[in-house]
């Protein structure tokens, strides 16, 4: 095929283009939300003292800590769907979750006694809880991947592991609304662990799916 | 960054024009579309060729990576934010592209570091071969997007007259023309299983 006629080919395909990837994004998180939820209520649903609970700092805050993992890789994946962009200005409200964990656990660890830390820590059902959260992130993932597909992300790997972040914090918030263990040192070590394990996925199918 | 004024000159005016066409083209003007694929292209040939001489791979196919270039830029094109300049974005995916292909002839993918705007045009006529590795992609095509697809680029016939022929609505050829180009750039990337 000559090169010219390839350029007359592509010019008889050059339709009006109006969705731009961040509208996808949008359009992702939406369903992934509503995906997540819809998993979440026909499975665990919210504890059954969701409502006094929501008046303890402790349960508050694991929601504080999720979406705001997921609206700041959010945040940065829009801008990874741009080629010309390595890595976005936005990735250093990245930060913020990680930092605000830390507090957190530095507060628990003042207001417990240590001989409590390991029961804290251990939980009640640590194995379940990183289960779940991957089960919840699921709808996400596959719907922030197919986002990023309408992108061109210069770093595919990079690119399916912010797409699992934010799909492991949306996951990991449905999560917090039926997991009984609020203290933040078991927050810090399953739902970590829960969406790291996301985070790889997300970037094992990114490496495959996002290639351009 | 040492630029001569006229370089910059030159900058500004590719700049401005070029990402006129391409706003143009994105409203859907294929006649802006093509004036902009045929600006570009003589300097991503020149482009491709600097870049794979470099990683010592020749540049007898130098014009394959230009057709895989233009398809990637085509079908990426609505991710270029039109409020953004438009030489960076076209000098990422030209990069991305070129790395890629040398990445699949396993070599490391050293490219030009200049941007396109700093490459002289390659004002050599095109080669003449039709026998391009685009071609090959083209012929494995399933039966109906191989029909559609070869009408449109090979024949150069237009979707009415395509649609015509294979007694198909334009919508359906439209859709199925532009679900053959994407084929045609996964087939690309999958590498010749030869």
């Amino acid at each position: 095929m000559k090169t010219d006629d390839l350029i007359g080919a592509l010019s008889a395909d050059a339709t009006p283009q109006d969705t731009s990837p961040r509208n996808a994004f949008a359009l992702a998180l939406a369903g992934g939300a509503l995906t997540a939820g819809a998993v979440f209520f026909a499975t665990l649903g919210p504890r059954h003292d969701f409502m006094s609970a929501i008046h303890t700092m402790r349960f508050d805050f694991k929601f504080v800590v999720t979406l705001v993992l997921a609206v700041t890789a959010l945040l940065a994946a829009t801008d990874m769907t741009r080629p010309e962009i390595h890595r976005s200005r936005q990735r250093k409200f990245l930060l913020a979750a990680p930092v605000l964990m830390i507090l957190a656990v530095m507060f628990e660890l003042y207001m417990v006694p240590s001989d409590q830390w390991m029961t804290k820590l251990v939980g009640h059902n640590m194995r379940f809880c990183t289960t779940m959260i991957p089960v919840f992130a699921l709808g996400p993932l596959t719907l922030m991947l197919w986002a990023f597909r309408r992108g061109a992300p210069e770093n595919p790997t990079r690119a399916g592991a912010l797409a699992g972040l934010i799909a492991g914090g949306l996951g990991a918030a449905f999560y917090a609304a039926h997991c009984f263990d609020d203290s933040p040192l078991f927050v810090a070590t399953w739902y970590t662990l829960a969406i790291a394990f996301v985070t790889g996925l997300g970037a094992l199918l990114g490496s495959k799916l996002l290639r351009w | 960054m040492s630029q001569t004024k006229t370089s910059d000159g030159v900058r500004a005016t590719s700049e401005a024009e070029w990402a006129g066409l391409m706003r143009a083209g994105l409203s859907g003007d294929g006649v802006a579309y093509r004036k902009l694929l045929e600006a570009i292209t003589p300097r991503l040939r020149k482009f491709a060729s600097g870049g794979l001489a470099r990683a010592g791979i020749g540049n007898a196919d130098a014009e394959d990576v230009v057709q895989e270039i233009l398809l990637a830029i085509h079908l990426k094109r609505q991710t270029w934010m039109q409020d953004q300049p438009f030489l960076p974005w076209l000098n990422a995916i030209t990069r991305h592209k070129l790395i890629d292909v040398m990445r699949r002839r396993g070599r490391r993918g050293e490219v030009p570091i200049e941007g396109l705007i700093e490459i002289l045009p390659d004002d050599t006529a095109q080669p003449e071969t039709s026998q391009t590795e685009l071609t090959k992609l083209v012929s494995r095509l399933d039966g109906k997007q191989q029909a559609i697809v070869s009408a449109i680029s090979l024949d150069g016939k237009s979707i009415r007259d395509t649609a015509t022929k294979l007694g198909m609505t334009e919508v359906a050829v439209r859709v199925g023309f532009h679900r053959g180009l994407k084929k045609l750039a996964a087939l690309y990337r999958e590498g010749n299983p030869a």
